[in-house]
């Protein structure tokens, strides 16, 4: 199986690899996937007056798994947190062009940014109340 | 001097065709084109002449006679038809195989459709070394034990097994349990010998010791005989046991690479093991948590299997464009499950997900060793620094204390 020129172009020049101060209240953090699955996703976003200002990523996985976490943080960078929320894994299937046994990289991705988010959240809410 | 790219490292998977065996080969695709069968002209006779002599070349590799070999198109298919023959053969005796976890696909299908078809299969564990001990072979002998299976070598981790011991220990236990070899890794590479084994069916392949593609050989023993049902009807061509006009021109080859890894396997085994040993050295000496999976001391030469931790193994092979080699992570199967293998042997998933398999062959030179060692040390340090297992392991994280998600 050959990789699609997108998966190949992330893999060889990652985007935002690297890791943000994960205790700043800016800061989200989301941790997923699992090694005994073969993929862990770490995803960090930094949040300015709801825009996403800043994302890093860090990816224990095939090539796949790396490209659609660098895909992530290319996208998310600038966005707002709700669009962010809304990114949907087809949207980095179709991009990378990932056949079908890749498909569950760009799910991880997604669960990803979600749980930065969720993170991101829950450090606002607790600083809120 | 500058290495050529791509490098071919994974030798257990196929070999290149020796430029001796092709040399063999090519006078019966030209003007010897015969059909083997064919008795009453000079074409056919040379045909004959050709496959009688690469059937002794093939017996003298694994110690058998001419007379015990039959031509097949595969190891694939010499262990269908050992397995499928003799439960054919053998059902008012027993229905009752043994086989073992690390086997190959081709055993372990082939037992899965015997289960189908009413027979039982026991399938041995191994220890972490990937070695099963005869007193488990004959332990797990029944009244109605038809035939232990085993592969004398395995292919991904390069186990050795004392194939031996086991054959001596199933005929001590009941002498008319069958011994099936799957000889496919270690034929050529590490002394093997049916007689030896005391095994009654042995496979054994072409491609895997630098010979062509699309040929095998079963020896099938006579004295005492055993008996296979054929699975291939058309013609009863060798002694009944698998008919079809025979792939002359890659049975001359098989012949001509069987003769050459017997020969010269003395050799090669020393210079195999010296130039995995240099790997190996050189990955350890040049990175953390190298761990080698399989037995260190029952080994093919050229094998080596190691999992980089905190690496996957897809994602690492990636790195390494120029060069072949293969891994046990679950990405490179459509199983998403890793190396059925590593798990046999108790080897964590984590760990199963970044192992390499390097089989290093007769025309891997020490450059070549050299270049891939470097650029696996330069990849794993690339990946270790984007991983995020890596950074907390640095960081002092137990990664065991951490709650993961447990879906695949």
């Amino acid at each position: 199986m050959a990789y699609s020129e997108k998966v190949i172009d992330h893999y060889e020049n990652p985007r935002n690899v690297g890791a943000l101060d994960k205790n700043s209240e800016d800061v989200g953090t989301g941790l997923v996937g699992a090694p005994a699955c073969g993929d862990v996703m770490k995803l960090q976003i930094k949040v300015e007056n709801g825009i996403i200002t800043d994302a890093k990523f860090k990816t224990f996985g095939c090539g796949s798994a790396i490209a659609s976490s660098s895909l992530v943080t290319e996208w998310v960078k600038g966005m707002s947190v709700d669009k962010a929320m809304e990114l949907k894994n087809s949207m980095i299937a179709e991009e990378l062009n990932l056949p079908p046994v890749k498909i569950h990289c760009s799910v991880l991705a997604e669960d990803a940014i979600k749980a930065a988010i969720a993170d991101y959240k829950k450090k606002k809410e607790s600083k809120g109340a | 001097m500058a290495v050529k790219v791509p490098i071919f490292m994974d030798n257990h998977s196929t070999t290149p065709v020796d430029p001796r065996v092709l040399d063999a080969m090519l006078p019966y695709f030209r003007e010897d084109f015969g059909n083997a069968a064919s008795r009453n002209h000079v074409f056919g006779w040379k045909a004959e002449k050709a496959v009688e002599l690469a059937r002794e070349q093939v017996g003298a590799l694994i110690g058998c006679s001419a007379k015990e070999i039959v031509w097949t198109s595969g190891a694939t298919e010499s262990i269908n038809l050992a397995l499928k023959g003799a439960a054919e053969f053998y059902k008012e005796k027993g229905n009752h195989f043994i086989t073992g976890q690390t086997e190959h696909k081709a055993t372990l299908d082939t037992c899965k459709r015997l289960e189908k078809l009413g027979c039982e299969v026991t399938y041995l564990p191994v220890d972490k070394d990937g070695v099963i001990m005869p007193i488990q072979v004959s332990e797990a002998i029944k009244p109605n034990t038809v035939m232990v299976a085993l592969m004398a070598a395995n292919n991904e981790i390069g186990t050795v097994h004392p194939v031996n011991e086991i054959g001596a220990a199933i005929k001590a236990k009941k002498k008319d349990v069958l011994f099936f070899v799957d000889a496919v890794q270690a034929a050529g590479k590490v002394p093997f010998d049916v007689n030896e084994a005391k095994c009654d069916v042995a496979a054994v392949s072409a491609h895997k010791i630098y010979g062509p593609k699309g040929v095998g050989a079963l020896y099938v023993r006579r004295k005492p005989r055993v008996r296979l049902v054929e699975q291939i009807d058309g013609g009863g061509h060798e002694r009944g046991m698998r008919s079809g006009t025979l792939n002359v021109p890659g049975i001359v080859g098989f012949g001509k690479a069987a003769e050459l890894s017997r020969t010269e396997m003395v050799e090669e085994a020393a210079q195999l093991t010296k130039l995995r040993n240099r790997l190996l050295d050189y990955l350890q000496s040049n990175l953390k948590e190298v761990h080698i999976n399989g037995s260190w001391e029952h080994r093919l030469p050229g094998n080596l299997n190691v999992s980089f931790a905190y690496v996957e193994g897809e994602g690492l092979m990636m790195a390494l464009k120029d060069v072949a080699v293969s891994s046990g992570s679950a990405c490179t199967s459509a199983s998403l499950e890793p190396s059925y293998v590593l798990r046999a042997l108790g080897v964590g998933e984590e760990m199963a997900h970044s192992s390499i398999r390097f089989g290093i062959g007769r025309f891997n030179t020490e450059e070549e060793i050299d270049y891939v060692g470097r650029h696996v040390v330069e990849a794993v340090n690339r990946l270790r620094e984007m991983s995020p297992l890596w950074e907390m392991v640095q960081e002092g994280v137990d990664l065991k204390s951490i709650q993961w998600a447990a879906e695949h």
